[in-house]
């Protein structure tokens, strides 16, 4: 009945600012802490895999990096995404505008963080490991695919937390859950044959072998894959965005 | 043609007592025991262009819920709601500002979801700011502004938007005289323009001043529509009548 004049990019551009901006205006180090956390990370998982536990995987803080940067952004921006929506409720109760954009915007926040911890991964694998190949083409591809990925899945879960707030802690515990079940500090082929199916039909292991698969054999991921994480990127976006769409007609009430 | 146009709308809010639990929630669906609360019934109302209409009523009336309804942050539980052109509101002093960005990253974030696009808030943002007469604090963090400051800055951004109607819920109440002064001045011109202007208030001064037509809001029902004279002496009236019975 109205018509929908706004201007989106311009609404994009000023959510992600306002969340950049608001997160590291107050720190002297800024945006190095989006650095810092994974090599931390890094550095605890290759003392306790190579040290404590008798080292399997060849160039092992590359190949934990590699898992971990892609996992950091999954689970950052789909708990972030998850309560977007209760943490802008003054907003959502009190403007009109299409209400996909916020946790559409928190995702593409992390984004931001996710690409800069991407162009350090490329340099230390440049260095460090395999080199540059032409396969790093399919970068763009796999990680854009996990980014509309977790757009569908911030976009149901943040109509969810609005009606049931234990949303949170159910994504909370999946993170935490997934973290084990992705083969970032272990392989693949560490993994006994019966369990591969769960591994073959979870996207963030898809996105994180396709990785492995550019990044250390300088190889493209499997098309069977690419295909599948496509396919399942796509149904999260469409999924997200009907379930929004059904439910937030009652929103602002709930807030 | 009528810019507004309200049938028979009502509006039901469930009362849930804190209870947010799922079980809980489940249990209450499935028993459909849960506690209503009606904030509007049974609404008629016909705005045509131009008008500038005041609400009034008691605190719970319904003013809000009408207002936001109208302007489309939430919608009606029964009944047809139509709203025809571009609508301004400004429901709330400072929605949408966040203390730790400045002034002007305040008035871009707010523009734009205001539904400015970046050029109109770069064609205005100058006349934004010496509107809401702040210049001098524009790159500092808006918590560092007085109330009164942000509500200058929100009125600011809102009655600059190009928009067919405006939308104002209790906000001019926070600003001092010369800033009252400069938002009625401000009305008044948005009025010469031909637009219309729904707008409520606690205060009877403001909105015999500002409004021709008055909606009395009672209990979520409209119990009085008419002239802005007519229908104030009627509600002062009636608020006399409640005072001297209660004592």
């Amino acid at each position: 009945m109205r018509a929908a004049t706004h201007d989106h990019l311009y609404v994009f551009s000023n959510l992600i600012a306002k969340d950049f901006k608001v997160r590291y205006r107050n720190m002297s180090l800024g945006i190095f802490w989006s650095l810092l956390n994974p090599l931390i990370m890094m550095i605890v998982l290759t003392y306790v895999f190579t040290k404590v536990f008798p080292p399997t995987i060849e160039n092992f803080p590359l190949f934990v990096l590699i898992g971990l940067i892609p996992f950091n952004f999954f689970a950052l921006a789909w708990a972030t995404g998850t309560i977007s929506i209760l943490n802008n409720a003054a907003l959502v109760k009190k403007v009109r505008f299409h209400r996909e954009v916020i946790p559409i915007s928190v995702v593409l926040g992390n984004v931001i963080h996710f690409a800069i911890q991407v162009l350090l991964l490329m340099v230390l694998v440049a260095v460090f490991g395999a080199g540059i190949n032409r396969h790093w083409f399919w970068l763009p591809v796999v990680l854009g695919l996990e980014v509309i990925f977790v757009c569908g899945l911030a976009l149901a879960f943040a109509a969810f937390d609005v009606y049931f707030r234990d949303t949170r802690y159910v994504v909370e515990s999946a993170n935490l859950l997934l973290f084990w079940m992705v083969p970032i500090f272990y392989s693949f082929e560490q993994i006994p044959e019966a369990y591969r199916l769960f591994y073959e039909l979870n996207p963030v292991a898809a996105v994180v072998l396709a990785c492995q698969k550019i990044f250390l054999q300088g190889a493209s991921p499997p098309h069977s894959l690419l295909i599948k994480l496509a396919l399942v990127s796509a149904g999260s976006l469409a999924a997200g965005l009907v379930i929004f769409g059904r439910l937030k007609k009652g929103i602002a009430d709930y807030l | 043609m009528s810019m507004i146009e309200l049938q028979s709308v009502s509006k039901r809010y469930h009362l849930h007592h804190g209870r947010l639990l799922l079980a809980k929630q489940v249990a209450t669906r499935l028993r459909r025991e849960a506690a209503e609360f009606w904030a509007l019934r049974n609404v008629n109302l016909r705005v045509e262009a131009g008008e500038t209409v005041g609400l009034i009523g008691a605190n719970g009336a319904g003013k809000s819920t009408l207002l936001n309804i109208v302007a489309g942050v939430t919608s009606a539980t029964e009944g047809s709601v139509q709203v025809a052109g571009r609508v301004a509101a400004l429901l709330e002093l400072g929605s949408g500002f966040h203390p730790d960005l400045t002034g002007r990253e305040n008035i871009h974030l707010n523009a734009a979801l205001l539904g400015y696009s970046r050029r109109q808030t770069r064609q205005s943002i100058d006349s934004i700011i010496d509107f809401a007469g702040v210049a001098e604090f524009i790159d500092e963090p808006l918590r560092t502004y007085s109330s009164g400051m942000t509500a200058r800055l929100g009125f600011a951004v809102a009655i600059h938007l190009q928009s067919e109607i405006l939308i104002l819920d209790e906000v001019l109440a926070v600003g001092d005289q010369a800033f009252q002064n400069q938002c009625i001045d401000k009305i008044h011109a948005f009025r010469r323009q031909g637009k219309t202007l729904l707008f409520a208030s606690h205060a009877p001064g403001f909105v015999e001043d500002i409004c021709q037509r008055v909606l009395w809001l009672e209990s979520g029902r409209l119990r009085r529509d008419g002239p802005a004279r007519e229908v104030l002496a009627a509600y002062s009236q009636s608020l006399a009548g409640v005072s001297v019975a209660s004592v």
